[in-house]
């Protein structure tokens, strides 16, 4: 087996628990909380931040990644500060008694 | 950093983003685990800027660019209104999606450029990311702006159109398999017609659903993004992007068929059916003629309240739409110091999309321990002196539970019919979102208060006063 394949099913086994460790841990969230959940399951994709940064900053002899990577950035940090701040500001409101 | 210490240093980010999904489960713990996925988030842009010895130039775009999608994202989330978060959730979202779609061109062309083949699996990977994330992306932005009413709210069809949609998605897929199994590997251009193809999927797919199903939606998309981003972390190798992306991709699909459990529909029904175009003849089983609708003052209604033991309100769109949350809460106020026992039943796609009306009501300062779910509280209405109901109307149909032709026949509803006095605030007899007759409003124990909710609820206050 080549090093490649190797790597790639350790990659696909991460990403079959990750689907159940998912189901699992949102299948106990009331509806109280989905609209906040929603929110914030929105700013924790935002991870594809980091491959803005990648693309952008490891491309530097190549004009299109540097603009197509500016715009990524945009784009992920805005789901990203945007996610959490919204979901943090709808949170800060739920009290108890 | 070299590659192992890297992804080493990335677990904490895994940690702190389960820990923050897990924390949602109690309203006690939530806003804990939101900072701390947020403080993961930060680890993970430290260390993924620390990985690699960048040139000044790519810190410099990386600095400009984050700063400016956060000044956009951060003066995003301050300055929305509570009634126009599901816009701005599919906003956010198609952003993400955007990006992912970005990040796979990037890749795609560099790795293109270089000489030999992409291996397999990675090409497969960026395929699959541009396409999701594009779809994302385009479906997302009607979304936002049917909700924002840029769009026209309601479905619009035409002929052929399932068919036209499935030929738009063949064109991305098509276009992606000849790039993972021909020889023209290297050519960018199909790439785009790709994107172009998803993209047009994305706008296609999303315009003839309707408004009141956009949550259903919005959710799906979100999930499509968490799966995109998934997708990039194969062909970045990045094990983060795998765990995070697919943590959303399933919890978010986990959610949307919730969503539609709670609508008693099907995932197919809510996205190829239209919902809100055909309703027009909805519901013949039963006619209105010969019923009459039995119209009451404030005064009534007030003198009906302050003797009651026991009221429960349930609050609708009309109640967020009329921004009458916190008059809502004065009123329950004025009724708990008389001795009436107040609670909220809020039915799970009460507002525009689930747990709205909660985060509305949570907003106006109502404990959520107030706040009762609709399993909780539908054995409670038969004891239930008056039933409140201010701005909803699917969510209380009976027709729902006993006329098999409704349309919504199926979907479990909030019982008020079974209180003893029901009191509707509405502005008119107009049918509800989905257009559907309500013979909630002719039984004989219901009674109308005609108004916009907000006047109607102040009229309310000065007369429970003056009782």
């Amino acid at each position: 087996m080549s090093g490649n394949t190797a790597v790639f099913l350790a990659e696909l086994t991460v990403l079959i628990l990750a689907i159940f460790l998912g189901i699992e841990v949102i299948s106990k969230v009331p509806t109280l909380l989905h609209t906040p959940l929603m929110s914030g399951t929105n700013a924790i994709h935002g991870i594809v931040i980091v491959g803005a940064i990648l693309i952008t900053g490891a491309n530097l002899h190549s004009t299109l990644a540097q603009i197509v990577g500016f715009f990524a950035m945009v784009l992920a940090s805005a789901n990203v500060v945007g996610g959490f701040a919204v979901t943090d500001r709808m949170l800060e409101m739920f009290k108890g008694k | 950093m070299s590659a192992n210490l890297t992804t080493l240093a990335y677990l904490p980010t895994i940690v702190a983003f389960i820990l923050a999904l897990k924390f949602l489960s109690s309203p006690k713990h939530a806003r804990l685990g939101n900072q701390l996925g947020a403080v993961g988030m930060a680890l993970a842009i430290a260390v993924t800027l620390a990985q690699k010895h960048f040139y000044g130039l790519g810190y410099g775009i990386i600095a400009i660019g984050g700063v400016i999608g956060g000044t956009i994202g951060w003066v995003g989330a301050r300055k929305v209104k509570m009634t126009d978060m599901p816009q701005m959730v599919a906003l956010f979202n198609g952003v993400g999606g955007g990006a992912v779609a970005l990040v796979a061109l990037v890749e795609f062309h560099e790795k293109a450029g270089l000489p030999g083949r992409i291996i397999w699996n990675e090409s497969g990977a960026i395929i699959i990311s541009a396409l999701i994330g594009s779809i994302s992306f385009a479906g997302s932005m009607i979304a936002f702006g049917k909700l924002q009413g840029l769009v026209g709210d309601r479905p619009i069809v035409w002929k052929g159109q399932r068919v036209g949609n499935i030929l738009l998605l063949l064109i991305g897929i098509t276009a992606g398999a000849i790039i993972l199994g021909g020889h023209s590997y290297q050519l960018i251009w199909l790439l785009l017609i790709e994107i172009a193809g998803a993209l047009a999927f994305g706008v296609m797919f999303v315009l003839p659903i309707g408004g009141a199903d956009m949550p259903v939606v919005i959710s799906l998309l979100n999930a499509c993004t968490g799966l995109s981003a998934a997708a990039a972390g194969f062909e970045l190798r990045q094990n983060v992007l795998i765990v995070s992306g697919m943590l959303v991709g399933s919890s978010g699909t986990l959610l949307t068929l919730m969503m539609c459990h709670a609508m008693n529909r099907s995932l197919g029904n809510v996205i190829f059916g239209a919902f809100g175009q055909i309703q027009a003849g909805g519901g013949e089983g039963a006619s209105n003629e010969g019923l009459t609708v039995r119209s009451t003052t404030a005064e009534d209604v007030a003198i009906m309240l302050a003797y009651a033991h026991k009221v429960i309100i349930v609050p609708g769109y009309g109640l967020a739409v009329a921004q009458a949350q916190h008059d809502v809460r004065q009123l329950a106020d004025l009724l708990t110091a008389r001795g009436v026992s107040v609670e909220y039943a809020i039915h799970p796609v009460a507002g525009r999309m689930p747990g709205h009306m909660n985060v509305l009501l949570a907003e106006a300062n109502v404990p959520y321990t107030q706040l009762k779910e609709m399993d909780d509280i539908n054995s409670e209405f038969p004891q239930t002196d008056v039933s409140l109901v201010i701005g909803a109307n699917d969510v209380v149909n009976p027709a729902a539970r006993s006329d098999s032709t409704s349309p919504i026949y199926g979907m479990p509803i909030l019982d008020v019919d079974k209180s003893k006095a029901v009191v509707v605030l509405k502005r008119s007899m107009n049918p509800g979102f989905a257009g559907i007759e309500n013979h909630l409003f002719y039984e004989p124990e219901t009674s109308m208060l005609f108004g916009d909710a907000k006047d109607s609820i102040l009229k309310l206050i000065a007369a429970v006063k003056a009782v």
